[in-house]
């Protein structure tokens, strides 16, 4: 037992093995980990999920108003991917907001939301619904114009009442 | 002591007087009957938006930008005012306006009846307003429905209520009545964008800071402050605020309410792009082309939140 602890090859072969090809697999189990672990925090968040989510909708609309500024060609699969994200909003968002969260995490939630949360809600569900629309809708450059704008045109509407401003 | 009586009366009396004559409000354009024909209340419909009077006209809490029933506060730090009806009700709106009238209201900021309006009207802005737009404007609130009803009265301390006072702060701080002329040494594009800007827009009047008297900090013009009801904070609009903006970004951000990075134009903003957003498409270039050719100024330091 003695002999094997201090033996020196053992540790010379665990050396060799630390290669960084080698540590990859061990990375990525750790990366799963820890994008996990997020996730499932995440989950007990729901001021860091509404984050995400907003997020997720704002950087998915960069594409789309290339488009509409006229610097990239029309290109369909942005344009879902930007639908699909303010859908799964619409449909998440509503659950987001229980009461004990209207303050902490550097929340922008104004108070008037509990206040309406009825309303609150149903713009929500509009939402989910005009993104679903579109989505069945939106073919080509004309349909992608014709029904895309009025939707981002309609966040405005919650930002103005609902988002503390400073 | 009968002197001294007499002597402080002088004083007073006089001071009055030099008061009264120096804060008498004073018409802009009178009644003209060449300017109530031909008002055309299509084109009246574009100023109405570009000049965002549905943003505090509109009946709180309903969506129609048609229904001018009036009566949303607006914080300040000199008291409450209540946008009043501009529907076209007989008695409780503007339907009895001449063209005249709303010329004197919106290039002097005096009313039908002579009295001074406060600024929390932007006529420092609309001072610069085209009589043709006026006319125009004032054929499409005609077609506006009627909606009964006035809004309260403003709710301002003393000395604010005394309505009188506004011709001194009008003195110091409002410019005089005169139709902005095109620079013709620019661009048509960039003469509209600025009309839209300085005049009908009213952009300055809450992405300015102001000083303690309410007027606005002219070195620092668009280059943002603090919301006039103290709320928040309005961003810079020069180039220096702007930076990293093109052209197509302003007038997209005008138009979808997005930013570039995808975030949404939320408080008061809101209501502006809505606004804006009804207007032609050239109308928004020509915005953002005046705005990038402001000189970058450095606005008041943002505090920390």
């Amino acid at each position: 037992m003695t002999s094997q602890m201090t033996s020196p090859t053992p540790v010379s072969r665990a050396r060799r093995a630390r290669s960084p090809l080698a540590l990859a697999p061990l990375a990525l189990a750790a990366a799963a980990i820890f994008v996990g672990a997020g996730a499932a925090l995440a989950q007990n968040d729901p001021i860091a999920q509404r984050k995400a989510l907003m997020k997720a909708v704002g950087d998915s609309t960069r594409a789309p108003a290339a488009m509409l500024k006229g610097e990239q060609p029309f290109d369909l699969v942005p344009v879902q991917a930007a639908l699909r994200a303010m859908q799964a909003a619409g449909k998440q968002m509503p659950g987001l907001f229980p009461d004990d969260t209207k303050t902490g995490g550097d929340t922008a939630a104004a108070a008037k939301i509990w206040e309406n949360k009825a309303d609150f809600n149903a713009k929500w569900a509009k939402f989910e619904a005009d993104s679903t629309a579109a989505l069945a809708r939106v073919t080509d450059d004309a349909s992608f114009k014709a029904s895309y704008p009025d939707i981002v045109r309609s966040c405005g509407g919650c930002h103005q009442d609902y988002r503390v401003r400073r | 002591m009968r002197r001294f009586v007499v002597a402080a009366l002088v004083v007073f009396v006089g001071g009055f007087v030099a008061f009264w004559a120096l804060t008498v409000p004073r018409a802009a354009v009178s009644a003209d009957a060449a300017l109530e024909r031909d008002g055309d209340a299509a084109r009246g419909r574009a100023v109405f938006f570009a000049g965002g009077c549905a943003s505090c006209h509109m009946t709180p809490k309903q969506d129609d930008p048609l229904r001018l029933g009036g009566g949303l506060e607006l914080k300040s730090p000199f008291g409450s005012f209540y946008a009043p009806n501009i529907s076209s009700h007989p008695a409780d709106g503007i339907g009895r306006w001449r063209v005249a009238d709303l010329a004197n209201a919106m290039l002097a900021g005096v009313s039908p009846a002579g009295s001074h309006y406060y600024p929390s009207f932007p006529f420092t802005s609309y001072a610069g307003v085209r009589l043709e737009d006026v006319r125009d404007l004032m054929a499409f609130l005609r077609t506006v429905p009627a909606v009964e009803g006035r809004a309260r009265d403003h709710d301002l301390p003393f000395p604010f209520n005394l309505r009188r006072t506004l011709g001194l702060w009008k003195a110091m701080f409002a410019p005089a009545a005169a139709p902005l002329r095109d620079d013709p040494a620019r661009t048509p594009e960039w003469n509209r964008g600025r009309y839209l800007v300085e005049t009908l827009g009213h952009c300055a009047e809450c992405h300015s800071p102001r000083n303690a008297l309410g007027g606005l900090v002219a070195a620092q013009r668009f280059a943002g402050g603090p919301e006039p009801d103290g709320q928040g904070w309005t961003p810079n609009i020069t180039p220096l605020g702007l930076k990293g903006w093109t052209k197509g970004d302003i007038a997209y951000a005008l138009d979808a309410g997005l930013t570039p990075e995808g975030d949404s134009l939320g408080a008061s903003m809101a209501a502006v792009v809505r606004n804006i957003a009804q207007l032609p498409k050239e109308d928004r270039a020509a915005i953002a082309e005046y705005l990038l050719s402001l000189p970058a100024r450095e606005g008041p330091p943002r505090p920390r939140k």
